[in-house]
């Protein structure tokens, strides 16, 4: 019951958030001084030519007005029209989703798979040889920019050793679609090469985006079992003579992941809204890449679509992160 | 009466920044099958280290182990490899209760799965050498046994006076009182139906008016169940309700062991009779023992206890007494024992 009321609080609090996130947006966009009219009209455009299209656009009405029939769209599900490709934004974004989530989910299962374990190990061997390694590789991969991991992986899987390819998400042509998500589509297909080729796609990009993810993931999972390994729960059940690998991986680890479990979530979330300088560096065709180029074609109801659809991502995952939370750990169920 | 767990000359201690802290001295402690064992002391007179040692759980690279034995049914426990001494004595024929009834459960998992979790390893329907005891991940928890194992547990939880088993299993541990937990810490340490349960302080963290039920309820079940019990306490009162016999320790060192009655009408040592001196008495007045606890990394030669004995000699500073018995039972570490007023 208690978590039922969580929910519900925290999904009354989503609509507020999304409108507050709205009007900021809406706002940010249309102090910046540049005037996407002008820019779409092109240089040799009259100025009459220019409040035309204005007044043909709606930009010339008072910017209440115009957040306001905002408002109306977004509610209904209506992104608007690039004002470049004239096609529906929604649509747009829609359609380039798989991409970004298929990496996302790579990504973060790559991250959780080795940063998990990992992190419970160096913490069981703390101040070893095996920790210290760990650490520096873990403080690495948090520091490294991350574009020049890409290009070194590029450089060095793609040019030098060429066992995977430079970029895109596919060469030629890619599995019949069904969902979107080329893993899946490929299965289903049945096409094994085709999924390997997928996957060789996928490798590079996925891993640039885990080793930060899985560097936190090893940093909090290390001290969350710290946290616990000398308690006294940990030394009964020793007394009481209960496998150690079981003491460690079943009820230590559900404790230290307390903390572990938030962080993810919000990897989880940077990583949904798209990550926009490693899908332009390997030519990924998901959410991130849009976002670039429709900030530097300053399409500013792209730019405010993607925004806000990273504004929904963050409060869904913390949602989710709530949620998960009252399942580990009972106490935090009050 | 049988022997079934004797301490001989245990020697141990503990890295510190500060050197090496000698936490037992050659300590020796017997008991018999059956016996509830008193192991008394002030705070940090090492009865908890050696209450640890006995399990095999004392923290892993800090303690030092420098002689002695440890003898559980004819075997040396020091002998046994850490997972021969948790597979085979540790939760089955030596079990615990834990000082630390509030932290000792696992505050993210049910007391069933807890519960069943020791059953599923411990009980004594366990059919040992079997496979899952190289995977214990991986291994199964029979549901016969499951449903067998269940049934002594919600008996046992009967016994131990928890009303409604059922509803208790499927709680968490931070949904009980502390008394609550406390009697199922018991129940779980006689569940395996062990020869000897270590009680490391078990009343200490319990209001004052549970501790008196938990330790009748630890008292009548060794009893009834003819189950050993090492039972450490600070606390002389505690000690003299429910032991059968009692051992002093001081700074590390046992100084005298007695069946209780011998112990509080004639103590030999003198520690023990101004430990005994020190308990409040009816007009509110206490009396405490002059001198301080001695540091464990350089601690004083021969007797510990003589920078604060009166009876010291020159014998007390240059060597340590051997034992001697006074009496069947009755023995004492000390150059000039008190005797009792002939």
């Amino acid at each position: 019951m208690r978590r039922l009321e969580l929910i519900l609080s925290r999904l009354a609090w989503f609509i507020p958030t999304l409108v507050g996130l709205t009007v900021i947006i809406f706002t940010v966009s249309h102090i910046i001084p540049t005037d996407p009219v002008r820019i779409l009209a092109g240089e040799n455009a009259t100025a009459e030519q220019i409040e035309a299209l204005r007044v043909e656009l709606g930009y010339d009405k008072p910017l209440p007005v115009q957040l306001l029939s905002y408002f109306r769209d977004v509610a209904t599900g209506n992104l608007g029209v690039s004002i470049y490709t004239k096609r529906s934004i929604a649509e747009t974004m829609w359609h380039r989703l798989p991409a970004t989530l298929e990496l996302t989910f790579a990504a973060i299962f790559l991250s959780v798979v080795f940063g998990i374990p990992l992190g419970v190990l160096s913490a069981l061997r703390r101040n070893s040889l095996f920790d210290h390694c760990l650490r520096v590789v873990t403080v690495s991969g948090l520091a490294v920019a991350s574009f020049w991991l890409a290009m070194e992986l590029q450089f060095l899987f793609s040019m030098k050793l060429a066992i995977a390819p430079l970029n895109g998400r596919i060469a030629g042509f890619g599995p019949d679609e069904v969902t979107g998500f080329m893993i899946v589509d490929s299965l289903i297909a049945g096409d094994l090469p085709m999924l390997g080729l997928v996957l060789s796609h996928l490798a590079l990009p996925a891993v640039t985006l885990a080793l930060p993810a899985a560097a936190t993931i090893v940093r909090f999972t290390r001290a969350g079992v710290l946290d616990v390994i000398n308690s006294s729960f940990v030394l009964y059940a020793r007394a009481m003579g209960i496998p150690w690998s079981l003491i460690v991986w079943k009820y230590v680890l559900r404790n230290a992941l307390i903390s572990t479990v938030t962080q993810i979530g919000l990897i989880f979330g940077v990583l949904l809204s798209g990550a926009v300088v490693i899908e332009t560096v390997f030519d990924w065709p998901g959410l991130g890449a849009y976002a670039v180029n429709s900030i530097l074609q300053s399409d500013y109801k792209s730019i405010m679509g993607f925004t806000l659809w990273t504004g929904a991502m963050f409060v869904i995952v913390n949602l989710l992160v709530d949620i998960l939370h009252t399942l580990i750990d009972p106490r935090s169920n009050r | 009466m049988t022997e079934l767990l004797a301490v001989r000359d245990l020697t141990l201690g503990f890295r510190t920044d500060a050197g090496l802290a000698r936490v037992l001295d050659g300590v020796n402690l017997t008991i018999d099958a059956g016996q509830v064992m008193g192991l008394v002391g002030e705070s940090g007179c090492g009865k908890t280290t050696l209450a640890r040692a006995v399990l095999g759980v004392l923290p892993r690279n800090a303690a030092e182990i420098a002689g002695g034995e440890i003898v559980f049914k004819g075997r040396d426990l020091l002998k046994f490899s850490p997972g021969a001494l948790a597979r085979d004595i540790c939760g089955r024929a030596i079990t615990f209760i834990p000082q630390d009834p509030y932290g000792s459960f696992n505050p993210v998992f049910t007391i069933g799965t807890q519960i069943m979790e020791i059953m599923k390893w411990k009980s004594p329907r366990r059919v040992t050498g079997h496979w899952s005891e190289h995977a214990p991940l991986l291994g199964p928890y029979p549901a016969e046994r499951r449903r067998a194992d269940m049934e002594t547990v919600v008996a046992l939880l009967d016994a131990v006076q928890l009303p409604q088993p059922a509803q208790i299993l499927r709680k968490y541990p931070h949904e009980l009182s502390g008394g609550q937990r406390q009697r199922l810490m018991i129940a779980m340490a006689l569940l395996p139906e062990p020869d000897l349960v270590i009680a490391d302080e078990p009343t200490t963290a319990l209001d004052v008016t549970i501790q008196a039920q938990i330790l009748g309820l630890i008292r009548r079940l060794a009893n009834e169940r003819n189950v050993a019990v090492l039972f450490t306490t600070h606390d002389l009162g505690t000690a003299y309700e429910i032991c059968d016999a009692v051992t002093v320790m001081y700074a590390g060192q046992e100084v005298e062991s007695a069946p209780t009655d011998r112990f509080f009408a004639a103590p030999a040592h003198p520690y023990t009779g101004k430990l005994l001196a020190s308990l409040p008495r009816h007009d509110g007045e206490v009396a405490g023992i002059p001198g301080e606890v001695p540091n464990l990394v350089r601690p004083p030669g021969g007797c510990r206890f003589h920078p604060r004995c009166e009876r010291a000699s020159e014998a007390c500073r240059s060597g340590k007494p051997p034992a001697e018995m006074l009496d069947p039972g009755h023995s004492v570490r000390c150059f000039h024992p008190v005797r009792p007023a002939a």
